[in-house]
């Protein structure tokens, strides 16, 4: 029966795109675009159309039927609000980016799709509240307060609290606080992973291409080895032996972990850097270099590198992402940043529990979204920003 | 309106995107074709001809729009013709030789499965009669074993036989147009005469209409008709290949004629026992287990030019190698003035390296792209001379004034914001920035247009004569040759054929292979073709000619 109704539907779509295109080309004389238009396409109009409508029409009813119709709906109307905020927030950057500031940086707004602008403002607010995370956060990341399990809202008839807008947890964490401490503690160290890994793959990497020989066999072959190893186990692996050296010196583990993603992702830049430098090392300009005597650092860093940093800048930005996720995902499995530095991955841990209230308390159920949600929005930013750089450079032919 | 015209464009525009604004290619370019006939058309790159090729087929490439103007072919009009009415006619009535045959054709399908393809979705031909008419085409183009060559796949055969077998590719729905676009830029001159011979045969079998797309005049002398003069999308002129070789009307026209004309004045011999500059002793050397030179040895002496001339894969660019010391010979020596040359660069003291140069073939590769001209010039200024600061931006600017570029206005530019020519002599300065006594030269002219390359050559000629450099001028053109060379060097399969002073080369009697090499120049007399094919026979020239030899 199911499958009849969807066996309508689907026809009923089809009948609609081609009726669209036949109305396309009456309407418009027949253009070429209507009239070189393959019905596949109409059908996929009419299927985006409808969706469209479903959406809005959930929409509406998410803001206007009682509390347990609209309680079913309640994520997909934060997730149309969400959009529609962040759309226009990146488009009002952007706006104002082009008309504010020197004139080069007011030409690279001009080109910058909308999503670049959301990606590029929400990496700098995140940097914002990292760096200033003392002046902002309203409670300190290990401060217990008295009030425990208060929902998110700020609305005292659901259960929430004004002092605490976005509620606190089980102990009587304010869970805004552990956020945006959160921001300086798993960020602050995914940078800090992210640039030693590739200080070390990159100048491997260019070295290998420039010297090649058994020197390149050598660390290929070890990178090889390392990379043949999934990543996340590996890491894991790793901790255990980290966390037994580090005995009770917290913070002797978070350098060790530090170290131990870097080893492990520098690998993955260990291989573009050697791609991407073999490309360049047999350039005519790199021979002429080399015939006029240089000496290896000139080569690597004046001659390699400023044709190498497209690929690696957009290659910073994904990496990035993945140990950011790592990290997310170590603490998750509890042997990441330890308490009671607030973390992401450690929060998603500590609150999954209120996920399964969503159907009728969807408020309490957001409480372990919430720090998933930041991971998830910097992790999108980061790879907007690094596909517009990827566009705008072209320098990624691999 | 008559009726036998194929292909009429009238007042054609069109326009490129770039930063956003759309520029234009073509002002407003009339073109009409008969049936049976062959246009040429040339001009310098960037003048638009094969945005004008690609249009008589209603096709644009991406960021390319025809903005006004009307392509008929055959009465149908091709500017608003839709994707299904334009399926019908490509590939079907008209057909397209790319320049790269080589990147053209797919590396995974064997040649007569893609020869095939177009007959059979046409619906001209079922899938063997199509394949038995390509042995049939490939037979007439002479490519060799036409049984069998089409089960080959593109990487199996030769640049000429690829090109050829493109060009039967092309024929095989007997199409009425085509459009050659440099069909034989790509290949040595022997190689070339082939595929030219090939291809005007074939077109003149069929009576096929076809536009031929180059940059060289005596190739377009050979094929076309008429021919249509471009300079920036305009048209200059138009004439049958006969009136136009003969009188030229436009400025333009006659200055492109007039750049084979170039030629220095021929130095006295070299001394008997004067030291040469470089000389290079019974080299022998390769990459790995091949071999690519044997028993080389030539001399090059101060203020003269040695041209080192022979096709692709002929060990030209391994000598040069050799001497730059970037593959260190497997015997044998290169000497500096008398004194051996370590055989490794990484040997060689700062001096050494300071006194040989060398120019690169594509100056794109030739530049980093990321650095500007001042530092570009000026880092192997500082590097040899240890200027720095405002001396050494003196240097720099006393060099951009020897290659006849202001510093002013170029100084702080990158490589991408100026032209091939201005690129090229930007290589030039980087190599007088050492202040060398030898540079080698490779294949320095042959990336660029011909007024271009004639301005490059005057340029070097006149260092040479002022500085009193040694060249070695790699290069498989002899046009180049004879405008430049005091002496010439002939190669072939990592040997050195012949060598000489250049009068004596270019005077029978020669070696077999020089011989080969000369008569297949073209020149630029219509008629050059016919007599030559009569004069050697069809089965003795190009490669054929070579193995021949053997």
């Amino acid at each position: 029966m199911m499958l009849a109704y969807i066996f309508a539907a689907l026809l009923a779509l089809l009948a609609l795109g081609w009726a669209f295109r036949a109305a396309g080309r009456a309407v418009t004389g027949g253009a070429p675009y209507f009239r070189d238009m393959p019905l596949s396409i109409g059908f996929g109009y009419a299927l985006g159309a409808a969706l469209l409508l479903w959406v809005g029409y959930a929409y509406v009813l998410a803001r206007t039927a009682p509390p347990e119709v609209a309680n079913k709906l309640f994520f997909l109307r934060v997730a149309v609000e969400g959009l529609v905020l962040f759309s226009v927030a990146g488009w009002l950057f952007r706006l104002a980016g082009r008309h504010i500031g020197t004139a080069a940086s007011r030409k690279l707004f001009r080109a910058m799709p909308v999503t670049a602008a959301f990606g590029i403002l929400t990496i700098l607010v995140y940097a914002f509240v990292a760096i200033f995370a003392g002046w902002l956060a309203p409670f300190g990341q290990a401060e217990i307060l008295p009030q425990a399990n208060v929902i998110p809202g700020g609305n005292p008839a659901l259960g929430g609290d004004p002092a605490f807008p976005l509620g606190t947890d089980q102990i009587g964490r304010d869970i805004l606080s552990r956020l945006i401490y959160g921001a300086q503690n798993t960020v602050g160290i995914a940078f800090i992973t992210t640039c030693i890994a590739f200080l070390l793959g990159g100048s491997l990497g260019f070295l290998a291409a420039v010297l090649g020989g058994w020197l390149d066999q050598l660390l290929s072959r070890m990178v090889d080895v390392l990379m043949a190893i999934p990543s996340l186990i590996f890491a894991l692996l790793l901790m255990t032996i980290a966390s037994a050296w580090a005995g009770s010196e917290r913070w002797l583990l978070t350098v060790y972990m530090i170290l131990i993603i870097a080893v492990i992702d520098s690998t993955r830049v260990y291989r573009l850097a050697r791609a991407v430098g073999q490309n360049i090392v047999v350039m005519d300009y790199i021979e002429a270099a080399k015939l006029r005597g240089e000496r290896l650092p000139y080569l690597i860093f004046r001659e390699i590198l400023p044709n190498a940093t497209a690929p690696l800048l957009a290659e910073f930005g994904l990496r990035f992402c993945f140990v950011f996720l790592t990290i997310a995902a170590l603490s998750f499995l509890g042997v990441g940043i330890q308490p009671p530095l607030a973390d992401w991955g450690t929060m998603v841990r500590d609150l999954a529990a209120f996920i399964n209230y969503a159907a009728f308390a969807p408020l309490a159920a957001s409480t372990p979204l919430l720090a998933a949600g930041a991971i998830a929005l910097l992790t999108v930013a980061v790879n907007f920003v690094v596909d517009w750089m990827l566009y705008a450079s072209s320098g990624l032919k691999e | 309106m008559s009726d036998d015209l194929l292909l009429k464009i009238r007042d054609l525009h069109i326009e490129g995107r770039s930063d956003e604004t759309w520029t234009p290619i073509i002002n407003g370019v009339d073109l009409s074709l008969k049936r049976g006939e062959v246009l040429g058309l040339i001009g310098e790159s960037g003048a638009g001809k094969s945005t004008l090729g690609l249009a008589a087929m209603g096709y644009t490439r991406d960021g390319v729009r025809i903005s006004g103007g009307t392509v008929e072919f055959d009465g149908i009009d091709l500017v608003h013709a839709s994707a299904g009415e334009k399926r019908e006619l490509l590939g079907k009535r008209i057909a397209y030789v790319a320049q790269s045959a080589a990147a053209s054709f797919n590396p995974a399908h064997r040649l007569i499965d893609q020869h095939a393809e177009g007959p059979v979705t046409h619906g001209v031909q079922n899938r063997s009669d199509s394949a038995e008419d390509g042995v049939e085409l490939y037979r007439r183009l002479r490519l060799p074993n036409p049984e069998e060559i089409g089960f080959r796949y593109p990487h199996q055969v030769s640049g000429g036989q690829l090109q050829r077998a493109m060009t039967a590719m092309a024929m095989s729905c007997r199409p009425d147009l085509i459009i050659f676009d440099e069909p034989t830029t790509a290949l040595d001159v022997t190689t070339q005469i082939e595929v030219l011979a090939a291809i005007r045969d074939i077109v003149e079998q069929f009576d096929t209409a076809a536009i031929y797309i180059t940059h060289d005049l005596a190739v377009v002398a050979q094929m076309a008709d008429r021919i249509k003069v471009l300079l920036r999308g305009d048209e200059v002129e138009t004439a049958d290949t006969r009136v136009m070789l003969d009188t030229p009307q436009e400025d333009y026209t006659k200055s492109l004629w007039a750049v084979r004309a170039f030629q220095r004045p021929t130095k006295p011999a070299v001394l008997t026992g004067a030291v040469p500059l470089v000389s290079v002793r019974d080299v022998t050397a390769g990459y790995g287990k091949t071999t690519v030179l044997r028993d080389v040895s030539f001399d090059m002496h101060d203020g003269r030019t040695v041209a080192v001339v022979g096709e692709s894969g002929s060990g030209k660019s391994t000598a040069a190698r050799c001497i730059t010391g970037l593959l260190p010979p497997r015997s044998g020596e290169v000497l500096f003035r008398g004194e051996p040359l370590p055989a490794d660069y990484r040997k060689r003291s700062r001096d050494q390296l300071r006194q040989i140069q060398m120019i690169y073939q594509m100056a794109d590769t030739a530049l980093n792209p990321r650095k500007k001209i001042g530092e570009i010039i000026g880092r192997p200024v500082q590097f040899y001379t240890g200027l720095t600061g405002r001396a050494r931006r003196k240097r720099v600017e006393e060099l951009m004034e020897q290659i006849e570029l202001p510093a002013a206005t170029f100084h702080d530019r990158l490589p991408s914001e100026l032209s091939g020519g201005q690129k090229q002599r930007i290589g030039i300065a980087r190599a007088l920035a050492a202040e060398p006594s030898f540079i080698i030269c490779d294949e320095v002219t042959s990336a660029l247009d011909q007024l271009v390359a004639e301005g490059i050559l005057k340029l070097l000629a006149e260092l040479q004569d002022r500085l009193g450099l040694g060249y070695m001028f790699i290069t498989h053109d002899l046009a180049t040759v004879r405008a430049i060379a005091d002496e010439v060097v002939v190669m072939k399969e990592g040997r050195v054929v012949e060598q000489g002073p250049k009068a004596e080369m270019f005077r029978p009697p020669h070696h077999p292979y020089t011989d080969l090499l000369l008569s297949s120049v073209p020149e630029m007399d219509p008629d050059w073709l016919d007599d030559l094919l009569e004069e050697r026979g069809r089965a003795n020239i190009g490669d054929a000619a070579i193995e021949n030899m053997d």
